[in-house]
């Protein structure tokens, strides 16, 4: 029972609303000393008339949009279903009463009737237009937000570090040259690139892992480079013991790096050393990489880059907070700053 | 026949001259890390052949050979890059995509003795743009290599063959065309207000009319640019007005 009024509530307002109005007929007609049976008549067939009718209206209006155009036709059609309503009302209590007084009554109280039937539809007209609104408004809310919320995960999983084809070919090329001169390293450098890259394919961009697995991660990708760029490369990673069961979004890190690769690589000569630290600071867990580079070259205006920018992004997305990657340049090193707050 | 490798990688290096010894006349003289090394070994010991990557530090591959006056044969080894497929296939004797087999690398090297008696072009011309060439130019002074970020430099003269670039530090002359440079360099900051001038907008400070519909760019230094009627008004709408 519960179930069915929650469910047809529409149905159970309307019924009282009918009832509510025939009760007040009902007073009404006695009031004015019309007899019992005749006053019950008229009251339930009113009440059932306009039932019907109201009924026609709001399946109709449904059907309308609210439109000047619309808003006429309606006008027209409250009208004409008034009028029938009338005439059948008429013919009924004519049919069933034969009190003469009564009969009298009817005649001279058409004309109310007809106005007051005609403002009971045009009520259940406008009743049924703001009800498929609203509903109509509330589908088109729950399709935005469904909208929204797809474009957020198709931007963070396009925002989810994409492997750089440079970075798998120039490996493939070190295994192919390490396969003639040292099959056993090659054979590691295959099983470190496998390794890199299932762990880039199968995590998704909303996924939170410690930074202990981040680490782990991030240094297949450094051995790899390692191999690669030689004596050339070197790096630091520290953290703290706390700093490491922190929780981070996933793959987060390794961009950064790659960015720093790239920069102390390819913009200085020389033996490049990359610094990775983590550490705790305020619920935050805080990572820094600091690369060298050359400021001669670097550009006035500190453009953070592609890899950068996306990051960012995707911080943003994920924390709602802007603020959360910070560079800076310090004669010849760059530090990015990463804040990952911990819920 | 006397050959360089030029690569930033080691390993990549080392599966060149592996590859290299099926060739017996072939003898390496030098192997490079960087451009600036290419460019004094290719000086030092005027090689029949390189092999050249693209992406190295500093300068990147077509830079280095821009600085060369009588490049040598190159084919390219590069593992991905859409800009330099294109861009080379015009002048290079071949270009091997990482990682390549041995049988790819030796079809280069017969092209290469195949064609040895044809002359190459002098140097690489206007097609060889870079992603890099948008932000910096690579020139010479004396024995020096300078790698000129945009932003110094105030603007292109056509000086005969060469064009000079004037920046804050001094001049420069690099053999290209004024058209490669207008077309590398960002249109919104670089506008060719003369047919022999091309100017970097932010270095501007007043435009001021000469005698009759003539006028002239002050530059910050004080330098005056005379621009023609078209790049007067060329000017005028890439700054707004």
């Amino acid at each position: 029972m519960k179930k069915f009024l929650f469910r047809h509530w529409m149905v159970v307002f309307a019924s009282g609303w009918w009832l509510f109005w025939s009760c007040v007929q009902f007073y009404v007609m006695v009031s004015y000393g019309a007899p019992i049976f005749e006053s019950i008549l008229d009251s339930a067939t009113t009440a059932v008339l306009l039932g019907l009718v109201g009924y026609v209206m709001t399946t109709a209006v449904k059907y309308f949009r609210p439109s000047a155009k619309n808003a006429f036709y309606i006008l027209v059609e409250s009208l004409v279903l008034a009028g029938l309503c009338c005439l059948l009302l008429l013919f009924i209590l004519k049919k069933y009463s034969s009190n003469q007084e009564y009969g009298l009554m009817i005649g001279s109280t058409m004309k109310l009737r007809f106005v007051f039937v005609w403002l009971m539809i045009l009520m259940t007209a406008v009743q049924g237009w703001v009800w498929a609104y609203v509903k109509d408004q509330q589908l088109q809310e729950l399709r935005d937000k469904e909208a929204e919320k797809l474009m957020r995960e198709a931007e963070l999983s396009g925002l989810k570090q994409q492997i750089q084809p440079h970075f798998i070919f120039n490996s493939l090329n070190s295994i192919s040259a390490l396969a003639g001169t040292n099959p056993t390293l090659a054979r590691k450098m295959i099983e470190q690139l496998s390794d890199f890259l299932r762990g880039t394919i199968k995590k998704d961009s909303h996924q939170l892992v410690s930074l202990r697995d981040e680490f782990r991660h991030l240094q297949l990708y450094l051995d790899i480079e390692k191999v690669r760029f030689g004596h050339r490369l070197e790096t630091k990673v520290t953290a703290d013991d706390r700093a490491l069961e922190m929780k981070l979004p996933s793959l987060l890190l390794q961009p950064v790096l790659e960015n720093a690769i790239k920069f102390g690589l390819y913009d200085t000569v020389g033996e490049v050393v990359i610094t990775v630290t983590a550490r705790v600071e305020q619920f935050n867990l805080v990572v820094e990489v600091q690369n060298p580079f050359d400021p001669a070259s670097a550009k006035p205006k500190a453009g953070i880059g592609f890899g950068l920018n996306s990051i960012q992004r995707r911080l943003s997305l994920l924390f709602y907070r802007n603020d959360l990657l910070i560079t800076q340049q310090n004669e010849n090193i760059f530090t990015t700053t990463i804040k990952i707050p911990q819920q | 026949m006397k050959i360089i490798i030029i690569d930033d990688e080691p390993l990549a290096r080392g599966i060149i001259k592996e590859y290299l010894t099926s060739f017996a006349s072939a003898q390496v003289v030098a192997e490079c890390g960087d451009g600036f090394e290419g460019v004094k070994a290719i000086a030092q010991h005027q090689p029949d052949l390189i092999f050249l990557d693209i992406q190295m530090p500093k300068i990147n591959g077509f830079e280095m050979l821009e600085l060369l006056d009588h490049p040598p044969a190159v084919i390219f080894t590069t593992a991905f890059d859409e800009y330099a497929i294109k861009a080379f296939e015009a002048h290079a004797i071949d270009y091997l995509l990482k990682p390549f087999s041995q049988e790819r690398f030796d079809k280069a090297i017969n092209k290469w003795m195949n064609r040895k008696n044809v002359s190459l072009p002098e140097s690489l011309q206007d097609e060889a743009a870079s992603p890099e060439s948008q932000n910096r130019v690579v020139v010479k002074k004396g024995q020096n290599i300078v790698v000129l970020p945009v932003y110094r430099i105030h603007y292109f003269e056509a000086f005969d063959d060469y064009v000079k670039i004037h920046a804050t530090e001094g001049f420069y002359l690099k053999k290209k065309t004024m058209t490669y440079f207008e077309k590398t360099l960002d249109a919104s900051q670089f506008v060719r207000v003369h047919r022999s001038y091309l100017l970097n907008v932010q270095e501007l400070t007043r435009i001021e009319p000469m005698e009759k519909d003539n006028h002239v760019a002050l530059l910050k230094n004080g330098t005056k640019v005379p621009l023609s009627q078209a790049g007067y008004s060329k000017l005028k709408s890439v700054l707004g007005i």
